[in-house]
């Protein structure tokens, strides 16, 4: 395999260790958030998620959590849709609102020259966005046609084909963005609602990273945040899993098909998290080495990618897995990758796979931590999954503890190729 | 671009960020040719190695399309050191990624990794610059994969194939409108020999250079590059890129895409730009600057508030250039109507906004914001060394040099509204233009309300 040359470096697989020093800053007001101070650039990048997100939407009025995130930045206070972006511009600052499943979240970055007048400006966005009814109009077409694209792109389609089957009622059996439906009803006074639902004190997270010190970062935290209401609307509970094993196919005219996969999951709190992460890893990991990417493409050359995913939600645990492939190999594909996945029940993985995984998830840890901006969105979303704080620091020693017997062990317990359902838009032949 | 993974873009819709005048890069060559920029950034211990190959899709042989992209995805083969498809795991067991991407005018490799594991990275890199193994079941193999990537990015998206389709009619007689995948028919003819004779021809220390970013010192990289790419032999068939260029336009050309799969039509239209030019980039900085004021932002920009907003005609608008290019560049629009305007509609809104500003020219206000944004960029720029170092190596590709490139900042900062307006008129000639309609089939256009 490797030659002597490249093998004494093997050797050396320890992997550097993520010295990040992330300190818990609390504001006068009591708002918390986690910080890393690193004064070498001056600009700070600020991340801050609301907990709920797109499944707060009543069935009815489902988009309009999208639709109120995608209109904060068109007026606020005194300022119209243009004079709010003109304000941002001038300050060169970076901000940007997004809905999804699970929370609204709120990224910016701004020098340190001009923070104040950046935070006074986001605040008015946050506690008093205008919402004006032809902002709302405007931004509301935007959505369906958004809608209307995605109903004709495959990748969409399987998506929310296998999530309306996996989720039935539950907000996650349906997109976020909502429908054409209720896109179109939805008003002006259901966008303020979902803007109270939201974006409240009781379910806000905050990250910090850059010039800023935690005692600015605190005052910062109130002037922002103090304002919001306290409480927001009741989150969902758990999501049910309506899915058994099969292949449902999306007839759509394409000559290459869309292929989406999955089955049920493990919770982040389980202990056989790590194992399971450590599994999926080594059989559908984005690495060329996995062994999925290993047997449908670089052996067989049935695809361009695939890759499988630990997929936790607040409220439902997966693995999902999707690749494209051609409508006369799809099932070839298909069958290869149910093939592996009881391979890794009946036979495992080799010690090789195991220690090559680890030093790579190891290994790679650091390097996410690559600049103000990713690490910000990285301690935000640890505090979202409920994550302690020296997480960063016990993250590689609960990877390097996973051994061939937790590997097996959740191998049996929840790798399942007869519940693999996959969702196939395209025209297949034999399937 | 299109790399080996992920996914890749076909527009570039953002203003290019300049580079900070205070980040430390050095640079030097060594005696085979080889070019060395290494840029510090000593915040987390942690380095990216790029090679990057002055040689792209546009330097292909005539009739063997896609060979620079499909030799980008054998690279990753192995060599005598390195066994069969070894290459990414090898990098991986060590925590490390890597991939590799490729344009008209270059191709490139790269692996992200801890600091102290630069010269295994290194040592892998230079050895298969002049040692690549292929077999016949490798490239058999592969060709399908690459066959499959343009089914996924491209036969899959009818917007893809009206970009494809707009390049081969903007670019007669340049080889920019040849597609980096290649055309379909001329992929699967693709050999082991084409693969070979362009490797051998083309990856070598004097035509390529290599960047070095993160956490690392100049003299450690000088020392780790003189013994790893030092002993390289350079290629004796390196020669000065002279391609075939396109002739001045003289008449429109339009180009009508109707697919089933569309659900949105819209107007798409490319003209013919000047690039970037080793010691000339002031025209291309005023393109860039009028790209941002046409359609750079979806509150303020001067498409958005005219479709958008006053006339409400289009859910969408945006404008763009990218003249970071060998040859001519292009300048491009795209509108997406509301729904019951057509595109012949939208279409003659878009022109007639296009003349009122050659008329009336830019607000000052926006300029002024566009140049302190500029001004914020060289700051935000530097959070990630890695988009610094794609911003050396895709300029020392085409041609431009450090001071070109430590200068583009200084040069968007200093665009007046004369010369904005220069550029425009300049640009903004539909002769000079070709326009796309992606359509449905059954499309049946409706009166403008």
């Amino acid at each position: 395999m490797i030659r002597a040359l490249f093998a004494a470096f093997l050797a050396l697989a320890l992997p550097a260790q993520a010295e990040i020093p992330i300190r818990e800053v609390t504001s006068p007001g009591g708002i918390t958030a986690w910080l890393v101070e690193d004064h070498n650039i001056p600009f700070a990048a600020l991340e801050i998620q609301f907990k709920g997100g797109t499944s707060l939407d009543a069935p009815d009025k489902r988009g309009a959590v999208n639709l109120m995130a995608a209109t904060l930045e068109e007026g606020a206070g005194e300022m119209d849709s243009r004079a709010f972006a003109e304000a941002r511009d001038a300050l060169a600052a970076k901000i940007r609102f997004n809905a999804n499943s699970d929370s609204v979240s709120v990224s910016v970055k701004f020098l340190t020259e001009n923070r104040d007048q950046v935070v006074d400006l986001l605040r008015e966005a946050l506690v008093y966005p205008r919402f004006d009814q032809d902002a709302v109009d405007r931004v509301r077409e935007q959505v369906l046609s958004n809608l209307r694209s995605n109903a004709k792109d495959p990748g969409t389609i399987a998506a929310e084909t296998f999530d309306a089957m996996a989720f039935g009622d539950h907000p996650y059996g349906t997109t976020g963005d909502g429908t054409i439906e209720t896109v179109t009803t939805l008003t002006r006074d259901d966008v303020a609602a979902a803007h109270k639902a939201a974006l409240a004190r009781d379910r806000v997270h905050v990250a910090a990273s850059g010039d800023i010190t935690a005692e600015e970062l605190g005052l910062l935290l109130d002037r922002l945040l103090g304002d919001l209401p306290a409480t927001g609307a009741p989150l969902p509970g758990a999501a049910p899993w309506l899915l058994s094993g099969g292949v449902t196919v999306v007839d759509f005219p394409t000559p290459q098909a869309t292929v989406f996969f999955g089955q049920k999951g493990i919770p982040r709190d389980d202990p056989d998290f790590f194992p399971a992460f450590v599994l999926n890893e080594v059989l559908g990991g984005g690495r060329f080495t996995a062994r999925l990417m290993t047997e449908v493409r670089e052996k067989r050359g049935l695809t361009y990618g695939i890759g499988t995913y630990i997929v936790n939600m607040d409220h439902a645990d997966m693995i999902l897995g999707q690749f494209a492939a051609s409508n006369d190999k799809v099932a070839e594909a298909i069958r290869v990758v149910k093939e592996q996945w009881g391979r890794v029940v009946s036979e495992g993985v080799t010690d090789e796979e195991l220690a090559a995984t680890k030093t790579y998830l190891t290994g790679s840890y650091p390097l996410r931590f690559d600049g103000n901006g990713p690490i910000a969105r990285i301690l935000v979303g640890m505090q979202m999954d409920g994550m302690p704080i020296d997480y960063v620091t016990t993250r590689n020693a609960r990877v390097e503890a996973v051994t061939m017997e937790d590997i097996r062990r959740v191998a049996a317990r929840l790798f399942r190729p007869d519940d693999l359902h996959f969702v196939v838009v395209g025209q297949p032949t034999g399937l | 671009m299109l790399g080996r993974t992920g996914a890749g873009l076909a527009l570039a819709l953002t203003l290019a960020l300049p580079v900070a005048a205070d980040v430390p890069v050095t640079t030097f060559t060594l005696d085979n040719g080889l070019d060395v920029v290494v840029i510090e950034d000593h915040r987390a211990p942690v380095v990216v190695q790029m090679i990057w190959y002055r040689v792209g899709a546009a330097d292909e042989p005539p009739g063997h399309s896609g060979i620079a992209h499909f030799l980008e995805h054998l690279m990753f083969k192995g060599t005598e050191k390195v066994a069969p498809n070894a290459f990414s795991g090898i990098v991986e067991a060590q925590g490390g990624d890597d991939n590799a991407f490729t344009s008209w005018d270059y191709t490139a490799y790269f692996q992200r990794i801890s600091a102290d594991r630069l010269e295994l990275v290194m040592e892998m890199e230079a050895d298969r610059m002049r040692n690549l193994r292929l077999t016949e079941e490798d490239v058999a193999t592969e060709r399908q994969v690459i066959l499959e990537e343009r089914s996924q990015r491209t036969d899959s998206n009818p917007s893809a194939l009206l970009i494809e389709q707009m390049r081969a009619a903007q670019f007669q007689n340049s080889p920019y409108g040849i597609p980096v995948i290649g055309w379909r028919h001329e992929m699967e003819a693709l050999s082991r020999e084409d693969a070979l004779s362009y490797y051998e021809r083309f990856y070598a220390p004097n035509n390529a250079t290599l960047i070095v970013a993160g956490d690392v010192t100049p003299d450690r990289v000088r020392a780790l590059a003189e013994r790893h790419y030092g002993p390289l032999e350079p290629s004796a068939g390196i020669a000065p890129r002279l391609r075939p260029q396109e002739p001045p336009q003289l008449a429109e050309r339009r180009i009508v895409l109707a697919d089933e799969r569309v659900s949105e039509p819209y107007v798409f239209r490319t003209y013919l730009a000047p690039e970037r030019d080793p010691g000339d980039q002031k025209t291309a900085a005023a393109l860039t600057v009028l790209a941002e004021l046409l359609g750079g932002n979806g509150q303020t920009s001067v498409l958005a508030r005219a479709l958008q907003f006053d006339r409400k005609v289009a859910v969408y608008s945006s404008a763009f250039y990218d003249g970071t290019t060998i040859d001519d560049a292009t300048f491009g629009l795209a509108v997406v109507p509301v729904p019951g305007v057509s595109l012949e509609a939208v279409e003659a809104e878009l022109d007639r906004v296009l003349a009122e500003f050659l008329e009336q020219g830019p607000d000052p206000a926006a300029l002024e914001r566009i140049r302190t944004q500029v001004r914020a960029g060289e700051i935000y720029a530097r959070d990630s060394v890695e988009n610094l170092a794609h911003r050396y190596g895709q300029g020392l590709s085409v041609g431009l040099t450090v001071a070109d490139i430590d200068g583009w900042d200084e040069a968007l900062g200093e665009v007046t509204e004369a010369d904005v307006m220069a550029a425009a008129r300049l640009v903004l000639d539909r002769r000079n233009a070709v326009t796309g309609w992606l359509t449905r089939p059954e499309a049946k256009q409706e009166a403008t309300p």
